[in-house]
């Protein structure tokens, strides 16, 4: 057993409201510059629809994540070693910077320039890119906002398989949910696998997957090697770019600014122990619908004591178990199992997971015949199929996410009963396999959700790690920040043009 | 005064050149990491991308190895194993081949990044100016073959290897060598030299990071930030 700790994610679909709060709070830290522009580390889409950059879940395409051959080998889906290699000159399965959407801003000076016309001068929209007006915006981060755009499009839905999705498609059928991504920080990341620089690691004290922007040659392996494609290609730097997870607020015990400023309190975040020598074995899986459960299998009780003392044998800190023990993530994923990875066939192992949404009970408008189960409605019922969800978050194992939701109506059922009725009916409870303590622990933690339950979040040691300073390091810099040189030009390449975005390169200064 | 220019341009400027090339290299892979990669285009475009790349490529990285051995290789270490003429047959037939592979990629690469607005809009000066330069070697060299192919004892060929390993040695006297050499050979040199020159400030420095070391890594790489005892 090789104890090690990871930071991971949860993220209560249930409550998130489609507000891009996270999305728009995380460009302007991070990704407020020219090359990357269309790059959202953090980004909502509305489900079902084919998301960003499109049709990102449709892997015979693009070619992400592992793929396990007969003898249980595991090899990146878009080749081996060799094959990457030879795709350097042209990579196949990258996506083209249309898959996501043509950057642009507007060109509001022309709102004040205009002569006197009849009518109202408007702003063209401008491509970032070019520089030159465009004719007509055809795509843009989250294009089917609230189900923007016809059905036969966004039904092109990877999660429809298995599903009669035409009914659907009709008005008094439809059905929505938000799905906000950003890095998964997997323990199988294909990425790392798939850089030939060797510039993507691991961290090995919280998990954080980051990409050093020094050793990055711009390949662009990583990209198509992604199957959340959340790693983008920077057309002004050349070199790969990532979610950070917010490191420097994570070392410092503070949530990621898209957990941070989450209006909805959807985000959780806390330390997760896993065995690390399992990685392999759980991410060959032999069936993709185990998948879910072999992750599961590799986290570690951190109320064990075998666990804590060969946690502390390996090197992580006492405040990391202690965090171990409060950690809503592990609440959630393994205790209540309320909580999903994300698509676990790509075999990454992600480590950002998410409770599926309930939704209204789809057909008693039309029939006043609600699908019962004992006291709560039946699962089966609600407006968004569960096989949908299964799809989504189980590799279509529809048991868990079934169970999930059951256990989701109970704790509804149970509380509605003490608060409103007065009258809490514990045999709901007995049913999804919970107690009263384990349902007040979720309604605390799911629908309270107070600040200090939703992050727990050690702070990294500093005393341990070494000093940057010796590495020669300048800190956190924008790119050459040990460049110095005193004058604004430079011999080498450099950003070409202004940042239109206002937020210029910064070296040396 | 044409002596003295000759003399310039190939006994003393391949020295600067040379020197801008190691001095160059070293200060940007020193100091300027961030500025070291590939600068793929292909997010922006991929239209004519993908054949204009692996022809380019593949023809320059097999006439550059050509160009290495053949120049760089003493007379004496060959002379019993080919002859001269056959060395230079095989030179003109496998380079040419490889030239006119990379000619084509590199004249759609060129016209991708001239014509297409993406493209054209994001590049510096000194991408446009390194590929030009580039195609431009290119056609040169492929117009040094019937020249070539009129001198049927290879002298000229000889004249050319000397001059380079005269160079490299730090032996006087270099220049001479080429002195009688065609028009075409000179400015296939002098312009191979400049792209030398240039080689630190442009994006050709992404040749020096063969990805290698890929293959015998593990594929998953994790990073402690403890202080190394």
């Amino acid at each position: 057993m090789k104890v090690r700790a990871q930071i991971g994610m949860v993220l209560n679909l249930d409550k998130c409201i489609g507000c891009h709060t996270c999305s728009v709070t995380c460009k302007n830290v991070w990704t407020s510059r020219r090359g990357v522009e269309y790059a959202w580390f953090n980004n909502v889409e509305t489900k079902p629809g084919i998301g960003y950059p499109k049709d990102w879940e449709n892997q015979d395409k693009w070619k992400g994540g592992w793929q396990r051959d007969a003898s249980g080998k595991l090899t990146p889906k878009q080749g081996g070693k060799w094959r990457i290699l030879a795709n350097l000159f042209a990579n196949p399965n990258l996506p083209s910077i249309d898959d996501y959407y043509e950057p642009f801003t507007f060109d509001y000076g022309h709102l004040q320039k205009s002569p006197e016309t009849k009518t109202m001068p408007t702003a063209q929209p401008v491509s970032v890119i070019t520089g030159k007006k465009m004719d007509k915006i055809v795509g843009g981060p989250n294009w089917e906002e609230i189900l923007g755009g016809e059905f036969e499009h966004r039904s092109k839905d990877y999660n429809f398989e298995n599903v009669q999705k035409d009914i659907y498609g009709q008005f008094e059928n439809t059905f929505m949910m938000y799905l906000p991504r950003l890095c998964e920080h997997c323990l199988n990341p294909a990425c790392v696998a798939s850089c030939p620089s060797g510039a993507i690691y691991k961290r090995e004290e919280d998990g954080i997957v980051l990409i050093d922007q020094d050793k990055c040659r711009g390949w662009r392996m990583c990209v198509s090697g992604c199957p959340y494609k959340k790693i983008y290609f920077n057309w002004e730097s050349g070199k790969s770019e990532k979610c950070t997870f917010c490191y420097p607020r994570i070392e410092n015990g503070e949530p990621t600014v898209c957990s941070e400023t989450c209006v909805g309190r959807i985000r959780y975040l806390g330390v997760l122990l896993y065995d690390a020598d399992k990685i392999e074995e759980a991410a060959a899986t032999k069936d993709d619908k185990d998948l879910y459960q072999a992750q599961l299998d590799m986290f570690l009780n951190p109320n064990d004591p075998e666990v804590i003392k060969a946690a502390l044998a390996e090197g992580i800190p006492q405040s990391w178990l202690d965090g171990a023990k409060n950690s809503p993530v592990y609440k959630m994923a393994m205790e209540w199992k309320v909580a999903f990875p994300l698509h676990p066939e790509y075999r990454t192992l992600p480590m950002v997971w998410y409770i599926p949404p309930l939704s209204p009970i789809q057909n008693a408008a039309s029939t006043g015949d609600i699908g019962m189960n004992g006291i709560i409605p039946d699962v089966k019922s609600l407006r968004i199929p569960v096989t949908y969800l299964a799809n989504l978050l189980t590799a279509g194992n529809e048991e868990p996410v079934t169970l999930g939701l059951e256990r989701m109506l109970a704790m509804r059922a149970f509380m509605r009963g003490r608060h409103v009725e007065g009258d809490a009916d514990t045999k709901i409870l007995e049913s999804v396999g919970l107690n009263v303590q384990m349902v007040e622990d979720m309604y605390r933690y799911m629908a309270i959700a107070n600040y200090e339950d939703r992050y727990v979040i050690p702070t990294s040691h500093r005393e341990y790690v070494e000093d940057t300073f010796d590495l020669r390091s300048c800190g956190f810099s924008f790119g050459n920040g040990c460049s110095g040189g005193n004058s604004d030009s430079n011999l080498f390449e450099k950003p070409k043009r202004k940042n239109l975005f206002g937020g210029a390169h910064v070296h040396g200064k | 005064m044409i002596d003295f220019i000759h003399s310039f341009l190939f006994g003393i400027y391949p020295y600067i050149a040379l020197v801008s090339l190691f001095l160059g290299t070293l200060i940007r892979y020193d100091r300027e990491q961030y500025s070291w990669q590939a600068s793929s285009s292909q997010i922006l475009s991929d239209k004519g991308l993908a054949i204009g790349n692996i022809f380019f490529h593949l023809g320059i990285i097999f006439i550059f190895m050509g160009h290495f051995v053949g120049l760089l290789t003493p007379h004496a270490l060959y002379e019993h194993f080919i002859k001269a003429e056959q060395k230079q047959m095989l030179a003109i037939v496998a380079g040419g081949i490889a030239g006119v592979f990379g000619f084509i990629g590199l004249s759609i690469l060129l016209s991708r990044r001239l014509g297409n607005a993406r493209i054209r809009a994001t590049s510096s000066p000194l991408d446009i100016l390194i590929l030009f330069l580039l195609w431009l070697q290119m056609m040169l060299g492929l117009i040094t073959i019937p020249f070539s192919l009129s001198h049927h004892d290879a002298t000229q060929m000889l004249n050319l290897s000397q001059w380079a390993q005269h160079i490299l040695t730090f032996r006087s006297g270099a220049a001479d060598f080429i002195k009688d050499a065609d028009w075409i050979f000179k400015c296939h040199l002098f312009l191979g030299l400049t792209i030398l020159l240039l080689f630190p400030f442009t994006r050709l420095v992404h040749m020096l990071s063969i990805p290698a070391k890929y293959l015998p890594r593990p594929l998953q790489i994790v990073r402690s930030r403890q202080a190394r005892r």
